[in-house]
């Protein structure tokens, strides 16, 4: 039999060591897979990174993928550290992405005016989505993992409903798919002429401000307290509910951004395939990053270039892209047993 | 077992040479003794002098640096706790190990079988365990949920556990820390019939007089090393203490209180009761400023219910709750914090303090939210350091420093740091719910002197506690509880201990039942 042993104080060497051995165990896997495939596995891992940031256009495709990311691993990093299982990120990024849509479409404003309040708006609508299942959670004590997965069917569903009746865009040619913001209403370019609009930026003053809001605000203290020992929390008069509402709000908020982000910043309109599951792969990055916020920035553009650079190398060499899928689940997989092995020793016995 | 020849038993256990280091701290150094059959080893120091280290690496839950194992002559394979179930040696944890939301019988079985039938051969348990139980008077229903036991319950089942897995060798990690006096003589009890069969038993406390009743040797260790070695009959309470500490310890003799206003009144007020625990039934209470005053009763009749009331966990199902001659509203632990009442918690590792949160996170836990500690939502971590640090000096915490992870403190000094938050907030009402259980002699007697401190500075204390002579020591008023409910305030030296112990069984409280 085997068994894990508590380390006291693991060493330098195994806790860089480790990650190292967990990213190099990834690409060894994923070696193994293009040589099944036919490929090359040396060329394949070159196109994969020439893919991602082998040019200019590639380096920004990959920060445009981060933005959406950043968002989404943000939103689940927050609400995790207070162990409130936020699976719903998806559901909330659909309604920013509608409140944004609609904001920017049916009430005329100008520019100036309509973003701020198109970026108000989707946060608004994505804190409400996870006002519900928390809230259930607190009075009622309903499990939010369930209620929060099963909203990311319900609000797929709406938005299908939205794009097919009172939302379709006229003059879309039966696409179900909205009108497009007006020219004046979309997020700028960061530097004229490359293809980075400003949502990138605004991740990462997020990210930095998750990471202020944690470590330095009352807040921040009273969500670590609460998702570690509620008991104590409590008995410490750290009120446990008004807490939990706090960070679904945030939670939601952050996440309704991406929403924002994509359909302001890159989109123009909102479309049922807006998201390819940002949402859920916003959870792989925030446990990629443990959590730790300004950790979701480095993971999220870690998986936005395998999976920008895995598309690109799978139109060069004939490697299906389902490789991007594969690494990343076998980058988790391994970063989560190299941390286990960080803290736990295994012993026979 | 005073009387008992141990000096030809057969050798069961060895230590030899047992050094363990913690970064720049020896918490064990080069520590070596040995264990006969039938021998019954007291195990003392001060917090943190190393024996919970000590037990962890004979259990095997640590690996020692240095040195070796040997049980029944065997070496043991180092850090394996399978390895020392299975040479027979049992172990129960200061810090109580039970799964809680399984019941008593699961957790006994829990690891003794397989994981895939964890249903078979439950019966056959069931009356292995009432046996043990019924041998050892260790009673406690086999299919209550661990979550719904008290304290005193959940140690009954940490030894049954043990018992129940043929241990040869037992540790017990400060057993009586938790129990009633008489619940203590039951396990002393317990524990002669087990060196009748022939069992050895290595236990740690911090009560002299029940190292002076029941072990047969004594081990001293101090700041991680062997400081003397005697047989008890060869030794008294004033040279253990001295060996202990390096200095003797006077307990405190509180002055006469001079009581002032009423600062906390309960008025026949009731509360639910949760599982098997008692509520509240009717109770009219009063606190005075400048007086103790002591609840005495045994485990698991109320004392929960009442401070949970006191904590602000918990309203009134029924009746007044007055503050200064203020019924209170709305209450919460906040509003309890608000109204000047400072809580010393019974479980400090569930509710006293976040495991791993460091010792600044933990010593601001309760006065984040104000000034010096944060300002308009803004925590300032400087300040709450150097908080952290007086607490550290003033109530002699020993530690790594403010950022280690208070996970890592010996039970006292954890204590010790709560105890420091407490009174740092210079609180009208404290509710001292236990407050030296697992304290070394001479750090229950400053926390002791701290709460007479408290007192003189006319703050009104309650102090609950399963220690008699505690209560006797330092109450200025005594009270009993008992199934739920109070019995009259009884002044300093108007009962006997005898007299007290027929109340806290019960009797005298009929005529209200
Ligand atoms: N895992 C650990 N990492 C770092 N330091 C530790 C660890 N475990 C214990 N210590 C330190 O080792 C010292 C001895 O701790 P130990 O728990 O053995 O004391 P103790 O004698 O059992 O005290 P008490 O009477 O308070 O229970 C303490 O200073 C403690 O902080
Ligand atoms: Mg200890």
């Amino acid at each position: 039999m085997m068994r894990l042993d508590p380390i006291a104080a693991p060493s330098p060497a195994r806790t860089l060591g480790l990650p190292a051995l967990a990213i190099l165990a990834t690409i060894a896997l994923a070696a193994g897979l293009a040589a099944i495939a036919g490929a090359n596995p040396l060329e394949t891992f070159g196109l994969i990174v020439k893919g991602a940031v082998g040019s200019r256009f590639a380096t920004l495709e990959t920060l445009n993928r981060a933005t959406p990311l950043i968002f989404t691993g943000l939103a689940v990093a927050v609400a995790f550290r207070a162990r409130l299982w936020n699976i719903g990120a998806e559901a909330q990024l659909y309604a920013g992405a509608l409140m944004t849509v609609v904001i920017g479409t049916q009430l005329g404003l100008p520019g100036p005016l309509a973003i701020p309040l198109m970026a108000l708006g989707a946060i608004v609508a994505g804190a409400l989505v996870l006002l519900g299942p928390v809230l259930l959670k607190t009075r009622l004590g309903v499990d939010e993992v369930v209620t929060t997965l099963l909203l990311n069917f319900i609000m797929a569903l709406f938005i299908s409903y939205l794009l097919e009746g009172p939302l379709k865009d006229p003059m879309g040619m039966g696409w179900p798919k909205s009108p497009a913001l007006p020219r004046d209403a979309r997020l700028p370019r960061i530097v004229e002429g490359l293809r980075l609009h400003w949502g990138f930026a605004l991740a990462l003053i997020c990210a930095a401000g998750v990471w202020v809001m944690q470590t330095r605000t009352t807040l921040g203290y009273e969500i670590r307290a609460v998702g570690q020992n509620p008991q104590a929390a409590r008995f410490a008069g750290i009120p446990v509910g008004r807490v939990l509402v706090k960070t679904a709000l945030i939670s939601g908020g952050l996440a309704a951004l991406a929403g924002f982000s994509e359909v302001a910043g890159l989109k123009g309109n909102l479309t049922s395939d807006l998201s390819p599951d940002f949402g859920y792969t916003g959870i792989i990055v925030a446990m990629l990053a443990l959590l730790h916020p300004l950790g979701v920035v480095v993971s999220a553009l870690f998986v936005a270039g395998i999976f920008v650079g895995a598309d690109s190398m799978s139109r060069a060499a004939e490697v299906p892209t389902y490789i991007a899928d594969i690494l990343l689940a076998a980058a988790l997989l391994f970063m989560v047993l190299a941390i286990l092995l960080t803290r736990y020793r295994v012993v026979r016995g | 077992m005073t009387d008992q020849d141990t000096a030809q038993g057969e050798t069961v256990l060895r230590l030899s040479g047992i050094t363990k280091r913690f970064g720049a701290l020896t918490a064990n150094d080069a520590i070596s003794f040995s264990l006969a059959k039938g021998d019954v080893v007291a195990l003392l120091g001060e917090n943190g002098a190393g024996k919970t280290t000590l037990m962890n690496i004979l259990f095997g839950h640590y690996t020692a640096d240095e040195g070796m194992v040997e049980v029944f002559g065997q070496a043991l394979p180092p850090g394996q706790p399978g390895a020392a179930l299975a040479a027979g040696v049992g172990m129960v944890h200061q810090h109580f190990t039970l799964a809680d939301n399984m019941t008593v019988l699961e957790n006994v079985l829990l690891g003794t079988g397989s994981l895939w039938s964890p249903g078979l051969g439950k019966p056959a348990a069931r009356r292995k365990l009432q046996a043990l139980a019924q041998d050892f008077g260790l009673l406690v229903d086999p299919d209550a949920r661990v979550a719904e036991l008290s304290v005193g319950e959940r140690q009954r089942v940490e030894i049954l556990k043990a018992l129940y897995r043929d241990a040869r060798i037992l540790i017990l990690d400060e057993p009586t820390a938790v129990l009633t006096p008489q619940e203590a003589d039951a396990l002393f009890l317990t524990l002669r019939k087990m060196v009748e069969q022939g069992l050895s038993v290595i236990f740690i406390s911090h009560k002299l007089h029940e190292v002076m009743a029941i072990s047969s040797r004594v081990l001293v260790l101090r700041h991680g090393k062997l400081v003397g070695e005697t047989a008890t009959k060869a030794t008294d309470r004033h040279q253990l203490a001295t060996l202990m500490v390096g200095a003797e310890i006077e307990a405190p003799a509180p002055a006469e209180a001079r009581p002032g206003a009423v600062l906390m009144r309960l008025d026949g007020v009731s509360t639910a009761p949760q599982g098997n625990r008692p509520g509240l039934k009717a109770v009219d209470l009063e606190l005075k400023a400048g007086q103790i005053l002591g609840l005495a009763g045994v485990s698991g009749n109320g004392q929960g219910a009442l401070a949970d009331l006191i904590s602000g966990l918990e309203a009134p199902a029924s009746g007044r709750l007055e503050i200064a001659g203020h019924p209170v509203t709305g209450w919460s632990p906040r509003s309890a914090l608000l109204s000047g009442i400072g809580r010393i918690p019974e479980d400090r590792h569930r509710t006293g303090t976040v495991a791993d949160f460091s010792l600044t996170e933990n010593a601001v836990l309760e006065s984040y939210r104000d000034a010096p500690i944060a300002r308009a939502g803004w925590m300032d971590w400087a300040a709450a350091r150097r908080a952290t640090e007086a607490i550290i000096t003033k109530y002699d915490v020993r530690c790594p420093g403010p950022e280690a992870r208070i996970r890592l403190l010996s039970g006292g000094n954890m204590q010790k740091l709560i105890l420091g938050r407490v009174l740092e907030a210079a609180p009208r009402i404290i509710l001292a719910n236990q407050p030296v259980r697992g304290l070394d002699i001479g750090a229950v007697t400053y926390v002791q002197e701290q709460l007479i401190a408290a007192r003189d500075a006319g703050a009104a204390v309650l102090l609950i506690s399963e220690d008699l002579d505690e209560i006797l020591t330092l109450s200025d008023v005594i009270r009993v509880i008992s199934g739920g409910r109070l019995s009259p305030e009884f002044a300093r030296g108007e009962k006997t201990p005898a007299e007290l112990g027929q109340w806290m069984a019960g009797q005298g409280f009929d005529h209200a039942a």
